[in-house]
């Protein structure tokens, strides 16, 4: 084969391990306490240390340090576990329905429960979330009830949204909780506008979205930093870099595996933060709600994690990854790493462990009856079909009228 | 009452809007400081200042996102894609964002945004200026269409679609911004003295979905939108035939009660519009028309358009429909 360049064929990266390699990460050379916290007011290109290295807080003897450390009572730490820990709980319950028919899909956070937790605990109860679906975690800090989720998901008569979208595309205004949509990348630079207004408002309200490693390829993601550091937005943009969009390694979205240095020529402080330590999360978003809140604009932040399991329960990982590849990841598992922070310093145990798993357990087995009573997937009951016609302009014109009689008419009859 | 041309207008919509709602907020490509290439903004950031009116980066998919963001955190904005040709990197946010966004949240969130965009040919743009896209919108649930063709109605429907809680589409004919356009290029009248150049200073709605009748007559309907309404006009006077002209105005929803009522009359039909021949909103029309006036039809209904090829440059005139192709279709619906 001869190509353009001296012959050499084209290139196409690959995944660093396959099915039926040996899975392994290089030691990450980043320790907690190796990078300073800067002053709010920093310059992008003050940051390069912070986007080319990685904040971390919690170290590997499950101590906290550093400049980062965002010394949290154990109180709110024991709040951020037990969010976690429902989470997780939550999806394994969840799966479990979906692997039984009882819906039809499903997505898990598993090994990034930490993310939107810990994020959305740092902010205030106005500011804005604009999640993708690996964002539920984020209802919980904000109190919505599980029933309700799971009503969602099933998609029976009281999910808020009648039964139109796929499960775990939530929306919850209450909670400020914009609707999770399925083309990837959209909600990036939709948040730039959401926080716009907010601006425009002259109200103290922060936006904050997320999107993932894969879909940063999408032109949404460049929109956003643009825009958002044009307009100075008071916007905390979140690239999760999970490794994995589906069977696409994260080599597919950028040559060095660096998202958080991409902020910098745009001129907007960026950090990467170990996305499996909950309190160097809290930490840089908090520091990025600051400035957005003193009117220093955006900040852009990686958040390093793994997708530990697969991308939906329509997904195989091991035809494309190693089955075990998550277990060798450098960051551990968020859950482990705060819990065991927290018996470091004499404020949990196995024992209390142990009970509060239970205690969610039988909640989520609870939410799970309840939910059922207003219908499952298999028997209903459903959202009455009107709703296909209603909303979908605030006043339905007279051609969808005209449909909707029609479809009445061979439903009813 | 005022005379003005449809920039005029527009530029008179989006100040009353402005001077109204502090909800309405306006950007885009050169929109701000300079006023828009073809002046619909002309001295409104001067007057409501560069928070409300504002440049945008060159980004018709960040606009669009933008604008939704907006739209759902409580603002009404208005905003200009420079040429309908460039819309096409929005088309993911306007079609799969601000269509569903009510309908997919169970109408927690809504996106009350107009996206203005000058569009159709007639003024050597080739292809890329001259486009008239209004179908692959049309197609789109959600979303709400319209075309505008003279001073008057672009003031009064673009009121109406910011004051729109569902997100509009909102066309402008590039080519009667200065004057109506009858088909021949080397006659170019402005708008001064024209009936529907008379457009009220202050705030007034013509309503979304109603088609105004542009001519009176009883032998044939002939159905339009855009600058091909004045086309159609010139053609209906050279035919000599009596016939209803609807100015369609709303493409989605459109006012078949008024086409309906029309054929009825006349038992003909004929549709014009600029855009491609193949799946253009004419097709649509003729579907829902047989369906409700079969049995008062009496003759085949006729469509002229532009052809299902890109628009040209140089030779635009032969690609545009003209009087002579509209009064021969005309003619043709009266053959026994």
């Amino acid at each position: 084969m001869s190509g353009g360049s001296g012959g050499k064929p084209m290139h196409v990266p690959d995944a660093p391990h396959r099915p039926g390699d040996e899975a392994g990460f290089t030691e990450w050379p980043w320790s907690p306490g190796d990078l300073g916290r800067p002053g709010t007011d920093c310059q992008a290109s003050e940051t390069l240390d912070l986007a080319e290295g990685l904040v971390r807080v919690l170290g590997d003897d499950n101590k906290s340090s550093g400049e980062w450390d965002p010394k949290l009572t154990s109180e709110e730490m024991l709040m951020g576990l037990e969010h976690m820990m429902r989470l997780r709980i939550f999806d394994d319950r969840m799966m479990k329905m979906q692997r039984t028919g009882k819906l039809s899909f499903y997505m898990r956070s598993l090994g990034e429960e930490a993310v939107a937790i810990a994020q959305t605990m740092a902010l205030e109860e106005q500011d804005w979330l604009f999640p993708t679906y690996r964002q539920p975690g984020a209802q919980f800090v904000r109190g919505r009830d599980m029933v309700s989720m799971i009503c969602h998901c099933i998609g029976n008569e009281m999910d808020n949204v009648k039964g139109r979208q796929m499960p775990v595309h939530y929306t919850y205004r209450e909670g400020r909780f914009i609707s999770v949509s399925s083309p990837v990348g959209t909600q990036f630079s939709q948040a730039v506008g959401v926080a716009l207004a907010s601006d425009y408002k002259n109200l103290d309200e922060v936006t904050i979205t997320w999107i993932g490693d894969g879909a940063s390829a999408e032109g949404d993601y460049h929109y956003a930093l643009n825009f958002a550091s044009i307009f100075q937005a008071p916007v905390i943009l979140n690239v999760v870099n999970n490794q994995w969009a589906i069977s696409t390694h994260q080599n597919f979205a950028s040559k060095n595996g660096n998202f958080a240095v991409r902020g910098i020529p745009y001129g907007i402080p960026s950090i990467r933060v170990d996305g499996n330590d909950f309190l160097a999360l809290y930490s840089v978003t908090s520091w990025a709600r600051e400035r957005a809140s003193q009117g220093l604009g955006p900040t852009h932040i990686e958040v390093l994690t793994y997708r530990a399991g697969a991308h939906s329960s329509s997904d195989d990982p091991s035809r494309y990854r190693p089955s075990d590849v998550h277990s060798y990841w450098p960051g551990g598992d968020p859950i482990e790493r705060l819990r065991d922070h927290l018996k470091e310093i004499g404020k949990w145990s196995d024992e209390l462990q142990k009970e509060l798993s239970e205690r969610i357990d039988s909640e989520v087995m609870a939410a799970y009856k309840e939910a059922v009573k207003f219908g499952d997937l298999a028997n209903g009951p459903y959202p009455s079909s009107d709703a296909i016609f209603t909303e979908v302009y605030e006043e339905p014109p007279w051609h969808l009228m005209e449909q909707w009689e029609e479809m009445k008419k061979w439903r009813d009859e | 009452m005022p005379n003005m041309n449809i920039v005029e207008s527009v530029n008179s919509a989006l100040d009353t809007m402005l001077s109204r709602d502090n909800d309405v907020i306006i950007f885009g490509e050169d929109v701000g400081y300079f006023g828009g290439v073809f002046r619909t903004s002309d001295g409104l950031q001067d007057k409501h200042g560069k928070h409300r009116v504002f440049d945008s980066p060159l980004s018709e998919g960040g606009i669009a996102a933008t604008a939704f963001g907006m739209g759902i955190n409580g603002l009404r904005p208005v905003v200009e894609i420079q040429f309908a040709d460039y819309i096409f990197p929005a088309y993911d946010q306007i079609v799969n964002e601000m269509a569903k966004i009510r309908h997919r949240s169970g109408g927690e969130f809504w996106c009350p945004v107009t996206i203005r965009t000058p569009a159709g040919g007639g003024i050597r743009g080739g292809h890329h200026h001259s486009q008239s896209p209004e179908a692959q919108f049309t197609h789109t649930p959600g979303l709400k269409v319209v075309y505008c063709s003279t001073p008057y109605n672009a003031k009064g429907l673009l009121i109406s679609a910011i004051e729109d809680n569902d997100p509009v589409i909102f066309f402008e004919p590039k080519r009667c911004y200065r004057g109506p356009f009858y088909g021949d290029p080397h006659n170019v009248p402005t708008w001064s003295g024209h009936p529907e150049a008379e457009v009220p200073d202050s705030h007034f709605k013509i309503p979304l979905g109603e088609a105004r009748l542009a001519m009176e007559g009883d032998q044939c309907t002939v159905i339009s939108w855009g600058a091909m309404v004045h086309v159609c006009e010139q053609a209906i006077k050279n035919s000599g035939i009596s016939c209803d002209l609807i100015d369609l105005q709303t493409l989605v929803p459109w006012d078949r009660e008024a086409v309906v009522k029309s054929i009825e009359k006349t038992g003909k039909c004929v549709i014009v519009h600029e855009a491609p021949k193949t799946s253009g909103f004419g097709a649509e029309m003729i579907a829902s028309i047989q369906e409700r006036c079969f049995w008062s039809l009496e003759s085949p209904i006729e469509r002229v358009t532009g052809w299902d090829t890109p628009f040209p440059h140089t030779t635009e005139w032969d690609y545009m429909p003209g009087p002579d192709r509209v009064a021969a279709a005309i003619a043709k619906t009266q053959e026994e």
